[in-house]
C-alpha cells in the first residue's frame, strides 16, 4: 500500500516491514532456505538451551543430582511447566536407576528421542479438500499474530499457485480490517470486507464469494479475544457455524495462533479455544524471540491439537511448516 | 447436629493438631510448605530462577519463626510468602509525574503484540481524565501495517490529536509530534513506537536513538501478561537500552496468574504501575501488589484463613485450652469457649471454606448455624458443675436443663454423646499428633453408629478427598 512504500524500506539503516520482494525463497518446506531461516530463528533458543547445559553435560561427566537440577533448570526455562517437566525428569530418574544413561553426555539425545516421541504423533500438514475451496478459520488472543499469520499463509498458497481470499472478520479492534487489507495487498490476495459489525455475517459473505468466485483458499481473520470470556468465544463458534452452513465440511482447518512467548497460560488458551471451536491445529508465532515455545510440549498431556507452522519473523515469508523433529533437533543441537 | 461436631473437630484440627510439638518453623516444615508454594509460582510463570532466589530468602528468612496458633506451617509460609511478594512488588507511586517545563513526554516500548497502541489510548484517557493535562499521541510505529490507522481511530474515539506522518521514519514522526504538542500547548505527549524483538539490534539502536533524541520524561515497558519464562530476558534487554521507569501489565483480564509482574521486578528493579484488564479504553487499573500477589500464588483463601486466626485467637485461651486437652479435662466450659472462639472469625460456613481439608467437606452439607445456637444454649442452661463434670448429668437434671434452654431432652442427649465422641478423638489427637488424627477421624465420625448421619458419611468422606 503506498501509504507504507510498496518495496521494502530501508530507512537510516532500519529494517522495514514490507511486501515480498523478489528473493523471497520459496514456500517448499524442504528447502534450504526455510530450513535455514527456521534454523536460525531457533538458534538463540537452542544456544539458550544448550548453552547452560554445555558446560554440565560432557560425555564421561558423572551423571549427579546436581546435574539433574541443572536439567530440570533448563527444561523449565523453555516454558516447558510443571507437569511436563516432573513427567520428563522422572523419566530421566528412571533411566539412570536403570542404567540406561550412565553418563552426562547422553542426556540430550535422552531427553530429544523423548520429547520427539512426544510430538512425532502430530499430523502437522494441512488438512486440505480434494474440492475447493479450504476454509481456514484463525483465532487466538489478542495480539498472538493472527493477522501476521493469514499473511504469511496467503503468502504460501499463492506461491503454490492458488487463489486465496481474506475475510476481514475481525469487526472490533480499531484499523483491523486495514491491517489485513495491507496484507492482501503485499500477497496478491483478495478481500471480503464489509460495513457490518457482526462478524458472521462478513463470514457469511466471504463464503459466498469464496464458493461463487471458485477460491482456491479462504482464510478467515478473527478479532483476538480472552478465552474466557464466554460470549465472545460463543461468538467465534457462530462464525464456524455460519461458515458449515454453507459448505458442510468447512472450515477445514481451524488454527489457533499462540504467541512462543506465552508461560503456562497457553494450556488454558488451547483448552477454551478448542472447547468452542475443536482446534485442528496451533501455529506457534513469534518463535524468532529468545522465547522456546516448549508449551507445547507441555500442552501436549492435556490438549493433543499438532502445531502446523511457526512464525520466525514479520515478513510474508516468516512461516515454516511445523516438523517435530527438526524442532527438537534445532533446540538440543 | 453432627455436622457441627465433625466440623469443629476438623477445625480443631487446625487449631490444635498439627503444631503439635511445632511451636517454631524449623528448617524443614518450611521446606515442606515451600515445596507447594514454589510449584504454585512456577505454575504462574515465575521465572524459575527468580522462584529459586526467592524461596531460599523466604525459608532464611522464616527460620525461628513461631507458628501462629491455629494454622499449620505450610499455612503460614504461604502467608510470609504473599507477604513477602506484596513488599517485593511494591511499593509503587502509580501517579504519573506531569510538571515541569514544555510538553512531558512518555514513550511506551515492548515486545511485538504486548499492547502498546491500545495502552497509548487508555493512558491517555487516564490522564485526560485524573489529571489536569490535555494529553495528545503520536503514532511513532512506522512499520507494523495499519498501526498508525489504529491510533488515530483511537484518538477519534478518545477526542484526542494524534500526530502521524506516513512513509516517515520514527524519530521524524516523534520530532514533529513534540513541536506540535508544544504549538497546541498540549501535553503530556504520549508516544506509541513500533513492537520490536529485544534481540534485534537494529531495531533496539533506533529505540536507543529515539530516547537519545526525544528524551522522554516517562519510559513504559509495556510487557503480556501471559509471557512465561522469557520475561525476563526481554525486560532486561529492553532495560540495559532504553532504561525504562515502570512497566504496563497488559492481558491481565483472562486467567494468566501473571508472574511477569514478579520476574520483571525482580531482575530490573522496575515495578508495575498499571495493569490492563480488558480491550476498552477505560479497562486500565493502577497497580496492587497485594492483589498480584494473591494472583500469583492463587492460594488467597489460606491467606485470609491466617489473618484471621491471627485476630480472632487471643493466645493465652489457645494455650490454656491447649492444656486442657493435653490432660483430657477438656470439658463442656471450654466446649463453649471454643465456639465463641470460632464465632468471633466470622460466620461458620464463610469460616470453614478457608481451611482446605474442611471447605471440601462442607461442599454441598447445608450448614445451620442455628445448630451452634442450640448447643449454646443448651450448655447455657448448665450448671457449672455439669459443664466441668458431664457425667452427673441424669435424667432429672436433662430435663431441667431441656425445660431451661427450650429444647427437648433428647437434644441434650444427644449432645453429650457426641461431646464424648469428641473427646475421644481429642485423646487420640493430643496423644499422636497429625498422623493419628487423620486416622482417628474417619473410624469415629463414619463409621457405623457414630455421629454421622448415614447419607452424609459417604459424601463427607469423598468430598473430604483433594486431588
Ligand atoms: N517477531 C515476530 N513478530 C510477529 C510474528 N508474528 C506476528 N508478529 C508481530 O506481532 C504483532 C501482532 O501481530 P498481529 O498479526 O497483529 O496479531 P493479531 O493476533 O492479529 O492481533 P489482534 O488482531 O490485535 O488480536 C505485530 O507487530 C506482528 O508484526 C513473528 O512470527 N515474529
Ligand atoms: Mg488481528
Amino acid at each position: 500500500m503506498r501509504l507504507f512504500g510498496n518495496k521494502k524500506k530501508e530507512k537510516n539503516g532500519y529494517s522495514q516491514i514490507g511486501p515480498p520482494t523478489g528473493t523471497v525463497s520459496s514456500a517448499d518446506p524442504n528447502e534450504n532456505g526455510m530450513l535455514g531461516r527456521l534454523r536460525s530463528g531457533l538458534r538463540k533458543t537452542h544456544d539458550k538451551i544448550t548453552g547452560g547445559l554445555q558446560s554440565v553435560l560432557k560425555p564421561g561427566a558423572r551423571l549427579d543430582e546436581d546435574t539433574l537440577e541443572q536439567i530440570e533448570e533448563q527444561l523449565y526455562l523453555a516454558d516447558i511447566g510443571p507437569r511436563t517437566v516432573e513427567r520428563i525428569c522422572s523419566q530421566l530418574h528412571e533411566a539412570c536407576r536403570d542404567g540406561e544413561l550412565a553418563d552426562a553426555g547422553g542426556v540430550i539425545p535422552f531427553l530429544k528421542e523423548r520429547i520427539k516421541a512426544d510430538l512425532r504423533p502430530w499430523e502437522t500438514g494441512l488438512k486440505l479438500p480434494a474440492q475447493p475451496p479450504a476454509v481456514l478459520l484463525v483465532a487466538g488472543v489478542n495480539g498472538s499474530g493472527k493477522t501476521t499469520t493469514i499473511g504469511k499463509m496467503a503468502m504460501r498458497f499463492q506461491k503454490e499457485g492458488k487463489s486465496v481470499l481474506l475475510a476481514a472478520c475481525d469487526t472490533f479492534r480499531a484499523a483491523a480490517g486495514e491491517q489485513l487489507e495491507i496484507w492482501a495487498e503485499w500477497t496478491g490476495a483478495d478481500i471480503v470486507k464489509n460495513e457490518s459489525a457482526d462478524p458472521a455475517s462478513v463470514a457469511f459473505d466471504a463464503m459466498d464469494k469464496a464458493l461463487s468466485r471458485n477460491y482456491d483458499v479462504l482464510i478467515i481473520d478473527t478479532a483476538g479475544r480472552v478465552h474466557t470470556r464466554e460470549n465472545l468465544m460463543s461468538e467465534l463458534s457462530k462464525i464456524q457455524r455460519v461458515v458449515s452452513k454453507k459448505l458442510p465440511e468447512a472450515p477445514h482447518e481451524t488454527l489457533m495462533v499462540l504467541d512462543a512467548n506465552t508461560g503456562q497460560n497457553g494450556l488454558s488458551q488451547a483448552v477454551r479455544f478448542n472447547e468452542y471451536l475443536e482446534l485442528t491445529g496451533l501455529v506457534l508465532a513469534k518463535l524468532d524471540g529468545t522465547a522456546r515455545g516448549g508449551i507445547v510440549f507441555g500442552m501436549r498431556d492435556q490438549i493433543d491439537v499438532p502445531v502446523k507452522f511457526v512464525g520466525i519473523g514479520q515478513q510474508p515469508e516468516d512461516l515454516a511448516p511445523f516438523d517435530p523433529d527438526k524442532f527438537v533437533d534445532a533446540m538440543f543441537e | 447436629m453432627s455436622i457441627v461436631f465433625e466440623t469443629l473437630t476438623n477445625t480443631l484440627e487446625g487449631f490444635f493438631g498439627k503444631i503439635r510439638g511445632k511451636p517454631r518453623l524449623t528448617e524443614k516444615n518450611i521446606q515442606d510448605g515451600l515445596r507447594e508454594v514454589r510449584l504454585a509460582l512456577l505454575e504462574a510463570d515465575v521465572n524459575f530462577k527468580v522462584v529459586k532466589d526467592f524461596t531460599r530468602s523466604v525459608s532464611e528468612k522464616a527460620v525461628g519463626d513461631e507458628v501462629i496458633r491455629g494454622v499449620n506451617p505450610a499455612e503460614q509460609i504461604t502467608k510470609i510468602v504473599h507477604d513477602e511478594l506484596k513488599s517485593l512488588m511494591g511499593p509503587v507511586d502509580t501517579t504519573v509525574p506531569l510538571g515541569g517545563e514544555g510538553p512531558v513526554v512518555i514513550m511506551l516500548a515492548g515486545l511485538q503484540g504486548s499492547g502498546k497502541t491500545t495502552t497509548c489510548g487508555k493512558l491517555a484517557k487516564h490522564i485526560a481524565e485524573n489529571y489536569e493535562a490535555e494529553p495528545i499521541l503520536c503514532a511513532a510505529d512506522v512499520r507494523r501495517p495499519a498501526a498508525i490507522d489504529q491510533l488515530e481511530t483511537l484518538g477519534r474515539q478518545l477526542e484526542l490529536p494524534v500526530i502521524s506522518e506516513r512513509g516517515s521514519d520514527a524519530l521524524t514522526v516523534c520530532l514533529k509530534a513534540r513541536m506540535q504538542a508544544a504549538r497546541q500547548n498540549r501535553s503530556p505527549l504520549i508516544i506509541d513506537t513500533g513492537g520490536r524483538l529485544h534481540i534485534d539490534d537494529q531495531m533496539m539502536d533506533e529505540l536507543a536513538e529515539l530516547k537519545k533524541r526525544i528524551k522522554p520524561d516517562q519510559i513504559y515497558l509495556v510487557a503480556d501478561a501471559r509471557t512465561g519464562q522469557d520475561a525476563v530476558n526481554s525486560a532486561k534487554e529492553f532495560n540495559r537500552r532504553i532504561e525504562y521507569d515502570a512497566v504496563v501489565l497488559t492481558n491481565l483480564d483472562g486467567d494468566a496468574r501473571g508472574g511477569a509482574a514478579l520476574s520483571i521486578k525482580a531482575v530490573t528493579g522496575k515495578p508495575v504501575k498499571f495493569v490492563g484488564v480488558g480491550e476498552k479504553m477505560d479497562k486500565f487499573e493502577p497497580f496492587y501488589p497485594d492483589r498480584m500477589a494473591d494472583r500469583i500464588l492463587g492460594m488467597g483463601d489460606v491467606v485470609t484463613l491466617v489473618e484471621k486466626a491471627e485476630q480472632a485467637i487471643e493466645r493465652e485461651d489457645v494455650e490454656a485450652m491447649e492444656e486442657k486437652m493435653r490432660k483430657a479435662r477438656f470439658d463442656l466450659e471450654d466446649f463453649r469457649k471454643q465456639l465463641k472462639m470460632i464465632r468471633n472469625m466470622g460466620p461458620m460456613k464463610e469460616l470453614m471454606s478457608y481451611i482446605p481439608f474442611v471447605g471440601n467437606k462442607m461442599d454441598g452439607v447445608d450448614f445451620d448455624e442455628s445448630d451452634l445456637d442450640r448447643i449454646e444454649a443448651i450448655i447455657n442452661s448448665m450448671t457449672p458443675e455439669e459443664r466441668a463434670r458431664p457425667q452427673v448429668i441424669n435424667a432429672g437434671r436433662r430435663n431441667r436443663i431441656a425445660k431451661g434452654c427450650g429444647h427437648r431432652g433428647a437434644e441434650v442427649n444427644m449432645l453429650l454423646k457426641q461431646f464424648r465422641q469428641m473427646k475421644k478423638v481429642m485423646k487420640k489427637l493430643t496423644r499422636g499428633g497429625m498422623e493419628d488424627m487423620a486416622n482417628a477421624l474417619p473410624d469415629q465420625f463414619t463409621a457405623p453408629g457414630g455421629p454421622m448421619p448415614k447419607g452424609l458419611r459417604k459424601k463427607s468422606k469423598k468430598k473430604g478427598k483433594k486431588n
